[in-house]
């Protein structure tokens, strides 16, 4: 069995080693590309999201690799992700990619077929091992979004062009490359040493943007045009709704992991303006703008994948929150034909916009 | 007091309870006006760019409505079945509505059977205790709503479109005869708020029937054998409404006496982007004459007519080479 699975940002780092030391052979999908994307709108239903079309890119791409079994994460609606597994499979299956399929999906009727499908990967294994190997993957999770919220900070100061962007990849790798989690503390401790070496200028106070929406378009750089990188090279301090080890902390450890935020909390905050849960992260989106806006920061941006229902509800709501807490909230809506050139255009008017706000408020303030 | 319902969404699917239910309780109930151009271009003004053309008409009958009843019956519709939703959009719907300006008070109810124990009779009594304090007048407003639903759904079954299932519950019918033989059986499957109305569906059915084809819906299959036809696929749907529309259309497929399948879709609709494509799959592995329409605000007539036309021509080709003419 030669095993693969969609990219999704980073979620590569901790998913191969936790495979990996699993002892299960890992196939991991080049990056999505324009070429992903272009294989997945040729082969994807029309009206899919973007997350689906670059799913099936990236299984394509694994199997000219010579991966054979696809792991996916299954869902019980109503957003639509819950069936892309078995529409890409019948998709793929079509056009002559015959892939096995191992979707874990939460468990309907009792817990034993979620793991008849975790035994299917794992094989032997113990499962004090699989414990082992999850908790492996978890760290790495964490120190990956570690260097994340660091790069954020570091981006918008950076002396030097480039600097920060390489010293994250460079940081990036020692993470990937930790083979054992005893080598864990030690390539975080070299990594965060990387990112703290970038040179800074210095600055006042910067324009402070948060960055929600729906968790694929958040998490992959391709799905997003590199949004937040963008952003940060406009100078611009950024804040994410949602990280890789938060999401696995609420969804695949039950929220084991204190001190995380949680998307219980967040969901909370969506009251009185989105009473009930839509589906996907409609209503995180929804509180965790009130959240960033009672945190003080100048200026939101939701990003989601074009058609994609949870947000749409939660997009016709936000003008709420931005009019109550007088915030300017930017929508980006991305698909396949999104140009890079007339979203940084976007992004600056956007920047602009807020640095004035924040310049006359402080002239009124002193 | 005046109760107002918006001819849009469930109402194809629940009108005759909510009415029956509401008039028992000796409100009385007001429906919006049938879809027209204003409706369309009300909800396209207040409704995001990016929701569904459904939800943006649903918009323009909530607005039709203001000023004119002192309740709007807008229960949120969770789940109607065990284990299914109905779709993102309807769960987040009252709170999309609310920020419109001008409406009158919401009768809003949760209404969530995702897990067997959530209890309908509680919503409903929520709901009946607006208008009186007597439980037993509720109780039998209730029984009496759930008996005029089966009964629309038996004149779903027998055939019926829901505007004439409507009529024949008013007692609305005139002598003209119902059925006359067609030429043609071709089935219309898509969200019933989609294929009947007739606005934004361009008549689509009523055109299917001027050129000579009897149209069958998802609604004239009795529900055991929508699931057992929904149940050929390697996982249940959690949609209901996508469910009946795949379980109808593979039934009808099955059926060698319909002759075509016609997909209705609605741009950006996210369930039929994937019952669309299972259907489409599945429709052309039997090489069975398909088309699937797109309807969104700006669909020229001329140009489904087109279609249509071009589509039955095709059906009756292939009716003919198989008869070996």
């Amino acid at each position: 069995m030669r095993a693969t699975f969609p990219h999704m940002g980073n979620l590569y780092i901790p998913l191969r080693a936790m495979l990996q030391y699993l002892d299960v052979d890992v196939v991991v999908p080049p990056p999505s590309s324009k070429r992903t994307l272009n294989l997945g709108v040729k082969h994807g239903p029309e009206f899919a999201c973007m997350p689906l079309k670059l799913n099936l890119g990236n299984f394509i791409e694994a199997r000219e690799m010579g991966a054979d079994t696809i792991i996916m994460a299954g869902g019980c609606g109503p957003c639509r992700f819950g069936y892309y597994a078995q529409i890409e499979h019948a998709i793929l299956k079509d056009i002559g990619c015959d892939m096995q399929l191992i979707v874990l999906e939460p468990p309907e009727k009792n817990i034993s077929e979620l793991i008849i499908k975790i035994k299917k990967i794992t094989g032997r294994r113990s499962w004090w091992q699989v414990i082992q190997a999850i908790r492996f993957g978890y760290q790495k999770a964490l120190a990956v979004d570690e260097l994340e919220r660091k790069v954020f900070q570091v981006r918008p100061r950076e002396a030097r062009a480039g600097a920060s962007e390489r010293a994250f990849s460079e940081a990036l790798k020692l993470i990937d490359n930790a083979a054992s989690p005893g080598e864990m503390a030690e390539a975080r401790k070299k990594a965060g040493a990387i990112m703290a070496g970038v040179a800074c200028k210095p600055s006042g106070p910067l324009v402070r943007i948060a960055v929600i929406g729906e968790i694929y378009t958040l998490l992959e750089p391709f799905a997003n045009n590199r949004l937040e990188r963008h952003l940060g090279l406009l100078g611009a301090e950024v804040d994410r709704s949602l990280y890789l080890s938060e999401w696995v902390n609420d969804h695949l450890l039950f929220g084991l992991v204190k001190g995380l935020r949680s998307s219980k909390e967040t969901c909370a905050s969506a009251s009185p303006y989105l009473c009930h849960f839509v589906g996907g992260h409609g209503q995180e989106t929804v509180g965790s703008a009130v959240n960033y806006a009672r945190a003080g920061y100048d200026g939101i941006i939701q990003v989601y994948p074009f058609t994609c229902m949870p947000e749409i509800v939660a997009q016709s709501i936000l003008p709420g929150v931005g009019s109550d807490y007088d915030i300017p909230i930017l929508t980006l809506i991305m698909d396949e034909h999104t140009g890079e050139a007339g979203l940084q255009t976007r992004l600056e008017a956007f920047i602009d916009l807020l640095a004035r706000r924040k310049e006359t408020r402080e002239v009124i303030c002193k | 007091m005046k109760v107002g319902i918006p001819r849009a969404l469930l109402y194809y699917y629940y009108y005759p309870m909510w009415r029956t239910f509401f008039e028992e309780l000796g409100a009385e109930v007001v429906l919006s006006s049938p879809s027209t151009r204003v409706t369309l271009a009300q909800g396209l003004k207040h409704a995001v760019d990016e929701v569904c053309l459904p939800v943006k008409l649903f918009f323009g009958h909530v607005l039709d409505l203001a000023g004119k009843v002192d309740y709007i019956f807008l229960p949120r519709m969770v789940s109607v079945e065990h284990h299914k939703y109905i779709c993102p959009k309807f769960l987040g719907l009252p709170d999309m509505i609310r920020r419109l300006e001008g409406l009158p008070d919401l009768i809003g109810v949760d209404v969530n059977l995702y897990r067997k124990d959530r209890d309908l009779y509680t919503v409903i009594n929520n709901v009946g205790s607006l208008f009186t304090g007597n439980k037993l007048k509720i109780f039998r407003a209730y029984r009496s709503s759930i008996k005029t639903l089966q009964k629309y759904y038996r004149l779903l079954h027998l055939g019926l479109m829901p505007a004439e299932a409507l009529a024949v519950l008013d007692n609305k019918v005139g002598d003209k005869p119902l059925n006359y033989p067609f030429e043609l059986n071709v089935a219309v499957i898509g969200h019933p708020y989609n294929i009947y109305d007739s606005y934004i569906s361009m008549n689509l059915t009523g055109r299917l029937k001027e050129m000579g084809a009897a149209v069958f819906t998802a609604e004239h299959v009795p529900e055991k054998t929508l699931r057992s036809n929904a149940a050929r696929l390697p996982k249940k749907l959690f949609w209901s409404l996508g469910q009946r529309m795949i379980g109808a259309a593979f039934h009808y497929l099955d059926r060698p006496d319909i002759s075509g399948l016609v997909h209705v879709a609605a741009f950006g609709c996210g369930p039929d982007s994937m019952t669309g494509e299972l259907i489409e799959r599945h429709a052309r592995a039997l090489r069975a004459p398909f088309l699937n329409l797109t309807l969104d605000e700006h669909t020229g007539e001329a140009g489904i007519v087109t279609r249509l036309e071009a589509f039955l021509d095709m059906v009756r080709w292939k009716k003919a080479e198989a008869a070996g003419i």
